[in-house]
């Protein structure tokens, strides 16, 4: 089975957001930057079903500057096979990073392309869908649990208030969500290891975009709020106050 | 120019689901900018209760696509039929649901258009969309301009309340085209919790480590019933306990909820979990500890033991919704 990883170099999640000089992206300087939590569960989901295959290939591509070129090597440490680095300087939108994908995917020969279902920076939720309409691939997103059995995929995905079960047969997109996996750390073996495989870098195809960032803003500051009392007798005051102030009962 | 608005409407077991109307709501804000009209269209294998309804809320016009293979959700299928019916259209509107999440991308993929995900904000600006959505989970807020045409967008539950203007024109239908079904939806699977998605829910009460064990979510559950409109929310400290199913966490791993009126119970506020409520208009919380930083972020607080303060609070409200 050969099985491709789509994985973003994002900002780590805990990291307190400063706006740029440019008033549309985010102030790098100082922060820390990790592989895209959920495309971990993709490279942990390639990584198992290449065990269970015994057999097979694992690949994994970013889109990005030079600085993506370490989060490559933590995929590798993780034990992909080898990694692509596609050099850009990325784009707020995801079409034009879908196509970039797709022109790179689509030569590959993959039974498998895998994603995270979403891109903790951007929240995008976008480009594996569409990076699957474009190579005409069947997708299924956001899956939570997948099998894959004589080349068919069956696979569920959390849904308002219950959970839609999917199939469809390989060649395939699926993007990944929390549950699937406990995506597994590097080993100092690993690690080492990575540093000998190939990654292999060259200039994305970067589609022409259609969105433009006009501005980045910190949200609002909510209304300091006001604690209403202490214990029982303040059901009564919260009640009031919900009903006569806020409105909503 | 007076421009026109394309509503993908969602349906479950032949009814409309409460979030199309919010969808229609946030179509009708960029018709409105240019004179323009909203269609309501809705994808189903056969007739939709409701669906005239959507005239109420502000639809010009109400299309149906009905196709067998409509019964669940039929990726391919759904994203074909739009395509095919996109031209003359300005914007396409869905809803930031798991079924839009999932199809607008495909469409706008189809159309070679950009498309902006989850917003909470929409304008028709000098003959294009403009939108506002949060990113770095919550953490900001990007503005954007989609120059293509059609502009895709998924706004985000509840953010859009649904208005009565009456429209209704005339109804219509939308031809479903011929389309390669790669992905078949089998089922849905029942979950084994939660009747009610928090994701949707007008008032959402979560409940956290607070409660101690999982049996005490009896409490919350009550809360929430007595709401009538609730759903039961948790933190990721109780859901990784397994009291609860990842389906009902709150945060930046979890859902993102933006409801009415959103009560935490026994939640400390981790920034974590802030990420996923910060966007509600009331939040009220609960907690033993004055210093909890839930405090910082909550309009209202209690101080004191959730154990003697959420009986009564169901009750009260109980008597509350009675009353009225
Ligand atoms: C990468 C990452 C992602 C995360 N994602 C999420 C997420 O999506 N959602 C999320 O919720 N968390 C998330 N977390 C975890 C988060 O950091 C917190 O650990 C978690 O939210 C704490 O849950 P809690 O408030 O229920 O528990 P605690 O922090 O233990 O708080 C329990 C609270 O209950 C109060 N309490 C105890 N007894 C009573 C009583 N009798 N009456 C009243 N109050 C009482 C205490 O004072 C305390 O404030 C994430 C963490 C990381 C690192
Ligand atoms: N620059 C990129 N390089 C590689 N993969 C990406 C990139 N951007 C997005 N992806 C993939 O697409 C998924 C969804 O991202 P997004 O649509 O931006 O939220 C991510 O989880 C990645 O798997």
């Amino acid at each position: 089975m050969k099985i491709a990883v789509c994985l973003k170099r994002v900002a780590d999640t805990t990291s307190k957001i400063v706006i740029g000089a440019d008033g549309k992206s985010i102030d790098e300087a100082g922060l820390k930057f990790v592989p895209n939590p959920y495309d971990e569960f993709a490279v942990e989901e390639a990584l198992a079903l290449k065990e269970k295959a015994g057999a097979g290939e694992t690949v994994v591509y970013s889109l990005g500057g030079d600085s993506a070129a370490e989060t490559l090597r933590t995929a590798l440490a993780m034990g992909i096979d080898r990694a692509v680095l596609l050099k850009s300087p990325g784009s707020p939108d995801g079409l034009a990073v879908a196509q970039a994908l797709a022109a790179e995917l689509g030569t590959g020969g993959y039974d498998l392309i895998l994603f995270g279902k979403l891109a903790v920076d951007d929240y995008n939720h976008q480009v594996g869908g569409m990076t699957a309409e474009l190579l005409g691939l069947p997708c299924i997103t956001a899956v939570a649990h997948l099998t894959i059995d004589g080349g068919v995929v069956e696979a569920e995905r959390e849904i308002e208030g219950g959970i839609e079960v999917a199939t469809c047969s390989l060649p395939a997109v699926i993007t990944c969500d929390k549950g699937l996996n406990n995506p597994r750390l590097p080993s100092l073996k690993g690690i080492m290891a990575a540093k000998k495989k190939p990654l292999e870098t060259r200039p994305a195809a970067l589609g022409d975009a259609t969105l433009e960032v006009l501005g980045l803003e910190l949200p609002p500051e909510r209304q300091p709020g006001r604690i209403v009392g202490e214990g029982v007798e303040a059901v009564p005051v919260l009640l009031e106050l919900l009903r006569t102030e806020a409105k909503v009962l | 120019m007076a421009s026109r608005i394309l509503a993908v409407m969602e349906q479950r077991d032949g009814a409309l689901r409460k979030v199309s109307r919010e969808v229609v709501a946030a179509a009708r804000r960029l018709a409105d900018g240019s004179g323009g009209t909203v269609d309501a269209l809705v994808l189903a294998a056969g007739p939709v209760a409701d669906a005239d309804s959507l005239g109420r809320f502000g639809a010009d016009h109400v299309l149906v696509a009905t196709h067998p293979d409509f019964r669940l959700y039929q990726p391919d299928g759904f994203a074909a039929t739009i395509g095919a019916a996109a031209t003359g259209y300005a914007a396409i509107v869905f809803a930031a649901t798991s079924t839009g999440r999932d199809l607008a991308p495909r469409v706008a993929a189809r159309l070679k258009v950009a498309y902006a995900s989850d917003v909470t904000a929409l304008a028709a600006e000098d003959g294009a969309v403009t939108v506002t959505r949060p990113v770095y989970a919550g953490k900001a807020l990007q503005r954007a301009r989609l120059t293509a045409e059609p502009a895709v967008v998924s706004v985000r539950p509840n953010t859009f309340p649904a208005v009565e203007s009456p429209k209704a024109g005339e109804a219509g239908t939308v031809e479903v085209p011929a389309f390669a079904t790669r992905v078949t939806v089998r089922e849905i699977k029942a979950p084994t919790q939660a009747a009610l998605d928090v994701s949707e829910a007008a008032v959402v009460v979560s409940g956290g480590r607070g409660l101690r064990e999982p049996a005490n979510f009896r409490l919350i559950e009550e809360l929430a019933a007595a709401f009538g409109n609730a759903a039961v929310g948790a933190s990721r400290a109780v859901v990784d306990a397994g009291w609860r199913d990842h389906g009902a966490q709150v945060g930046q791993t979890g859902k993102t909820v933006s409801p009415g009126l959103y009560i935490a119970v026994g939640i400390s506020g981790a920034i974590q979990h802030l990420a996923g409520m910060r966007t509600a208009k009331t939040i009220v919380a609960i907690n033993k500890d004055k210093d909890a930083p839930i405090f910082k972020t909550a309009d209202y607080g209690i101080v004191g033991d959730l154990f003697e303060i959420v009986p009564r609070l169901t009750e009260e409200v109980r008597r509350a919704r009675g009353a009225q």
